[in-house]
């Protein structure tokens, strides 16, 4: 009786002063969702809805997994192109057009960001492409090169990597991306690539695209990722890379350094710093494409501590489909890009409600 | 990386490529019914559906009116499939889904009691549902990323097991009163599910085998008016009924291979049923199938119509059936490439023997 009373207060005293138990707590923030927010022309349909972005004057842009995709042959080798599209709205969700329409990298979408700069980056991880495009739509710069020819059946390719007992996933020193996901910039415009599925590491370079260095291969261990799926910078620029497969966003100095991570939030398939003088981190914990479990977002501030947190995984509106990019230019308005509902919501936050409900 | 990107032109080639089986090379039997069933007269009206000059049907794998009798057909045509829209006499009004992400091998179209219309794609293993208006509103199921460019599996390779959101070639959908959705899910899987009108997953029944309530590539899917629901289990030659919670009721086994089902909305409620002739254009088959039979919802059968063939009233293997009038259906046909326009006689009520 003593001996098992003991044990609950331990158990008690232990559970009052983890972090998991604080994790009950978390407020919910109550929120809206505004219907049919983008106006698609008749012929035109959105796909998986995996990137989306706004730029400074409130337009949208949303990079889509859509369209058929046409495998060519010639010289007994597979060719793929055109699978993913990239569109522009206006602030109202409007249709303003499509940009790169036919592009040669784009095959598989998997995000989209805008730079302060209002330049609109492409990350498709079919092409193993970064492409930055102008506010007037043109091609500025590429990274990464798209491969000649696919192999059917879908091989690996004989070696031609890094050396084997090289730890698996730190790729080569470039822009050699192998399934690429996200991309960020810091204030002196250096570019922060998480790379990816294929590879397990951070590239950096600086505005021109000229590497600098890239840190992390697989695994666990702190500065080691597990598909890193999306990446982040703060204003002091401070590198948080969303580290979905070992379910915890990772934070490192501008240099790679490894700061701490945060264990809190679920497995983070989209993260979003706010801009401004107080940042927030927005943290995805969506629900996996085969299932409807999870799919809250969660508000935390820059040290990791939750603020709060909304939605589930579902299909009606106010729900998430597997989120896979979350806009936060607007701390309290939100872009969610869905993969499995095919759409873009538009959340408008009430943290003063829940203040006032508590 | 380029295991990602999917290619239904690649699945379709290799799916081509191999022969069918040998044992395929035998006829089935008549269906039990087919020699005491009342033929039932119909007219046919072939050319009912007028396409533009530059638009071409393919395979007519589906075709559903909504409560406007506007015509729906969903067809394997071209890079990928389509989906058209026609008014009630058969004039082309639009695409819908032109280049969806979804629609790479059709098989059912269906409108619901609210006009929404619901694409079945066994190629994105995927349910897309339009509202009215023609934009998408819902969707199950996930388009593999990696379609094709795997290899297909060694034949005999067991499908891996069932997931609540996934589906293995589905190829049906209907819906119970209450907005209850059920798939017939399908060539890989041998199951029916059945989801919330949100979508999310209730519960699902079957396995692949012939024993009760297992099925053998479940092809088409109805419910009646009591939310009961009728699966054409084709490879098993027979209707399987399952109550609403997908509980096995009955079996009817005496009207051939199920390959199209359909249950009209009257007061009085009947089940079409085509035992199609397959589409291995061996005319040994042909001669035992391609016929559609009338029921009442207990199985009795009231009649039977048409016959393998080409010509106008014959049917070129009979892939879907629309009863929302119940004496002028509309049966889209796979090696045909056409939909036609079946008027049953009046006498098609009647449950005399001719």
């Amino acid at each position: 009786m003593t001996c098992s009373l003991r044990v609950l207060l331990t158990a008690t005293l232990f559970a009052a002063t983890s972090p998991s138990f604080a994790q009950l707590n978390i407020p919910e923030i109550p929120y809206d969702s505004a219907p049919d927010l983008l106006k698609m022309p008749d012929d035109i349909y959105l796909g998986e809805a995996v990137g989306v972005a706004t730029n400074s004057s409130g337009h949208i842009y949303v990079y889509t997994r859509t369209g058929s995709v046409n495998v060519t042959t010639g010289t007994n080798r597979a060719f793929v192109r055109n699978a993913a599209r990239l569109f522009e709205f206006d602030a109202s969700g409007n249709f303003v057009r499509e940009i790169g329409q036919g592009l040669y990298g784009f095959v598989f979408a998997h995000t989209v960001r805008v730079d302060p700069m209002d330049n609109v980056w492409v990350v498709d991880e079919g092409s193993n492409m970064v492409i930055k495009f102008d506010p007037n739509a043109r091609v500025l710069m590429t990274m990464g090169r798209k491969p000649e020819a696919i192999r059917i059946p879908n091989e690996e390719p004989e070696s031609g990597g890094p050396p084997t007992d090289a730890p698996v996933g730190e790729g080569v020193p470039g822009d050699n991306f192998n399934r690429p996901t996200d991309v960020a910039w810091d204030a002196a415009g250096n570019i922060f690539v998480s790379d990816g599925y294929g590879n397990s590491r951070v590239a950096k370079f600086d505005k021109n695209g000229k590497f600098i260095k890239s840190w992390g291969s697989k695994g666990t261990a702190p500065g080691q990722f597990n598909t890193l799926h999306t990446i982040a910078t703060d204003a002091a620029g401070n590198v948080y890379v969303g580290d979905r497969g070992n379910r915890r966003i990772q934070v490192f100095d501008n240099d790679g350094n490894f700061k701490t991570q945060f264990l809190n939030a679920g497995a983070p398939w989209a993260i979003c710093i706010t801009p401004g003088p107080r940042q927030f981190l927005y943290s995805s914990n969506s629900n996996g494409t085969a299932n409807m479990d999870d799919g809250e977002i969660y508000k935390m501030e820059l040290d990791g501590t939750i603020v709060g947190k909304f939605g589930r995984a579902g299909k009606l509106l106010k729900e998430f489909g597997s989120t896979h990019e979350i806009d936060c230019r607007n701390e309290n308005v939100l872009y969610v890009g869905e993969i499995t509902n095919w759409r873009v919501q538009k959340i408008t936050l009430h943290p003063e409600q829940a203040r006032a409900s508590q | 990386m380029m295991r990602l990107v999917a290619s239904c032109s690649v699945l379709v080639v290799l799916f081509v490529a191999f022969p069918l089986e040998a044992q395929r090379n035998v006829p089935p039997p008549p269906a039990k019914a087919f020699a005491t069933a009342p033929e039932i007269p119909i007219q046919a009206e072939l050319d009912f559906l007028k396409l533009p000059a530059d638009l071409y049907m393919g395979e007519g794998i589906g075709v559903a009116r909504n409560s406007k009798e506007h015509v729906f057909v969903y067809t394997r045509s071209g890079e990928s499939s389509r989906l058209f829209e026609f008014d009630p006499a058969g004039n082309f009004i639009r695409e819908i889904g032109k280049g969806l992400y979804g629609f790479s091998m059709a098989h059912a179209v269906r409108v619901d009691s609210e006009d929404n219309i619901w694409a079945v794609d066994e190629g994105t293993d995927m349910v897309i549902k339009f509202n009215p208006q023609g934009r998408v509103t819902m969707l199950l199921g996930r388009r593999p990323e990696s379609h094709g460019l795997d290899g297909t599996p060694p034949r005999g390779t067991p499908p891996p097991p069932a997931q609540p959101y996934r589906f293995g070639r589905p190829t049906d959908i209907a819906w119970d009163a209450e907005g209850n959705i059920f798939i017939s899910d399908g060539y890989t899987n041998s199951r029916v599910v059945k989801y919330d009108k949100n979508g999310r997953f209730v519960r699902s029944v079957g396995s692949r085998g012939s024993e009760p309530s297992q099925l053998s590539t479940p092809h088409s899917i109805q419910t009646d008016r009591n939310g009961n629901v009728y699966v054409g289990d084709r490879g098993n030659r027979r209707i399987q009924v399952f109550s609403n919670d997908l509980t096995l009721r009955a079996i009817y086994d005496t009207v051939g291979a199920p390959w199209a089902l359909c249950i009209s909305p009257g007061p009085h409620q009947y089940l079409y049923s085509s035992n199609s002739n397959p589409d291995n254009n061996n005319s040994k088959f042909s001669e035992v199938t391609g016929e559609i039979y009338k029921m009442e919802l207990d199985g009795t059968v009231l009649g039977r119509f048409g016959r393998a063939g080409k010509q106008l009233g014959e049917f070129t293997t009979v892939h879907a059936i629309d009863c929302r009038d119940e004496d002028e259906l509309l049966v889209a046909e796979i090696t045909g490439w056409r939909v036609q326009r079946i008027k049953l006689s009046p006498q098609a009520r009647q449950t005399t023997s001719h």
